[in-house]
């Protein structure tokens, strides 16, 4: 059965895996849990709600593709699911701000990118 | 048992026209010649990567160039902790009756073999190539996420961070050897180019071409007596997205391990090298290791503990921040110098005491490390 897409394979979602044996979630995909070695995972939808756990703008890339769009925010997002993720976010966010996620153009592709609750 | 018998370093900045090869066999000369030993007698090589020259056997191709046919040889690859992973290998290699003398060996033309962009583009691939490179980040910008971080758990401030640049580069300008000689202050690193927020352009380590390399012998070989004492690795994570707590990271476990290995206490030290490829990774490691309180790092550095004349000398040539960071290479050159602080070859920057001396490297994004201590017998 074919695995459902996310963002990295351009479509407009945040997957992860919950482990069926430990429960736990994890956001890299792969064949088997990586804290207990299970091979059983469902593959699950995130909200993309979370909490912004670290914030860096970045000011200097080093293409031509990422240099169109500086400054852009890369962001740690603790997500209610229970896993961390890498994201884009906009400039004005702080740690400890609870974000949500829409979807937004960068470099050819599409990334999350995360915005405050109001 | 095992000593550091000789040491060899190039100066850091641009070499134009040299290749990694070229970089790598200058300081490799320089290093079997302080050990008072003849090619011939080099039976084990270790050597790490080069990102402009890369190559699946890098040590065969190095040992063929350099005229040595070694009984054991091959390249290690734990990014900025490559040079210590590589000393801890030899270590337990002449420990073990491997080898004899093992030639440890890292150079890389990485600032005129290559444009800067195309440098950090290399570099920013230590991040997930599905998950995180994506994305646009830079290591700078994986660097700017923990300091982000580091920052709002313990108080530190951008001041704070930028004391950790001034003084590499206060270190830099006494040593003949290091790319930049110009004196710089707190005010100019907080105002130079932002790159990665909190990190601007005088956090950064540059992109630097140079070679280091150290001969790592069962027995002494020469009047030099630098004994490695014990040592440790930890590995967390790879990517930044999966690291633990700042609380768990693997400075603290790798330093818990080697001065168990090692028997000694970080009041044992007399002398500290420490990586230091950002501001941040070099405030983190002090405290991690102990070298000071949490928070309290930049204190220490405005008190003067880790200057020259200080209670605890740090990076004596300037480190990666203003030495120059040219890869595998790159931290080498800090167990260099404390090799010729260790044994009174440092010149004008001869510390009083360098008996203990203590040091730490970090790979991919405070993912790798290795923590050793060296003593003088």
């Amino acid at each position: 059965m074919a695995k459902p897409a996310d963002w990295t394979q351009g479509v407009e979602a945040i997957l992860y895996q919950s482990c069926a044996a430990c429960g736990k979630p994890q956001y890299f995909r792969r064949g088997f849990c990586a804290a207990c070695g299970a091979t059983e995972l469902a593959e699950k939808r995130a909200s993309g709600k979370g909490t912004v756990y670290a914030a860096s703008i970045v000011t200097r890339a080093a293409t031509p593709e990422t240099r169109a769009h500086v400054p852009y925010n890369i962001v740690l997002v603790d997500t209610a699911e229970g896993f961390r993720m890498m994201a884009h976010g906009s400039n004005d966010l702080a740690i400890g701000d609870r974000v949500t996620a829409r979807f937004a153009p960068f470099a050819g592709r599409l990334v999350p990118y995360f915005e405050k609750v109001a | 048992m095992s000593y550091i018998t000789g040491v060899g370093l190039t100066s850091y900045g641009k070499h134009e026209g040299l290749t990694s090869l070229d970089l790598m066999s200058k300081a490799a000369e320089l290093a079997v010649a302080d050990a008072g030993l003849k090619r011939a007698e080099i039976d084990g090589i270790l050597c790490g990567y080069s990102t402009v020259s890369p190559h699946i056997m890098l040590a065969t191709v190095f040992a063929e160039h350099f005229g040595i046919r070694p009984s054991y040889a091959h390249a290690v690859q734990v990014g900025g902790a490559t040079g210590l992973a590589m000393t801890m290998l030899a270590h337990h290699l002449v420990d073990a009756g491997v080898v004899k003398n093992v030639l440890v060996v890292g150079g890389e033309n990485r600032l005129t073999g290559q444009s800067r962009d195309a440098s950090i583009v290399a570099l920013a691939q230590v991040g997930h190539p599905d998950y995180e490179v994506p994305l646009g980040p830079t290591v700078p910008a994986y660097y700017g996420l923990v300091a982000s971080r580091y920052m709002h758990e313990y108080g530190v401030t951008e001041e704070d961070l930028a004391e950790f640049a001034v003084l590499m580069r206060a270190h830099a300008l006494t040593h003949p050897g290091a790319q930049f000689h110009e004196p710089i202050t707190v005010a100019d690193v907080m105002t130079s180019k932002p790159v990665a927020s909190p990190l601007k352009l005088l956090d950064c380590c540059p992109v630097s071409d140079g070679g280091a390399a150290f001969v790592i012998s069962r027995e002494p070989t020469n009047a030099a007596r630098v004994k490695v004492r014990g040592c440790a690795q930890a590995h967390t994570h790879q990517h930044v997205t999966a690291a633990p707590a700042l609380s768990e990271l693997g400075a603290e476990i790798s330093i818990a391990k080697a001065k168990q290995a090692a028997g000694v206490t970080i009041s044992d030290v007399r002398y500290a090298a420490v990586y230091d490829s950002f501001t941040i990774t070099l405030a983190m490691l002090l405290e991690d290791l102990g070298l000071a309180k949490r928070g309290e790092a930049a204190a220490r550095v405005r008190s003067g503990h880790f200057s020259r004349d200080g209670a605890m000398p740090l990076n004596t040539h300037g480190g990666l921040l203003s030495y120059g960071h040219c890869g595998v290479g790159g931290a080498m050159a800090h167990l260099v110098e404390t090799h010729l602080q260790m044994t009174g070859r440092a010149g004008n920057r001869q510390v009083r005491d360098a008996s203990v001396a203590l040091l730490h490297g970090d790979g991919g994004v405070l993912s790798s490390h290795v923590s050793m201590f060296l003593e003088r017998v």
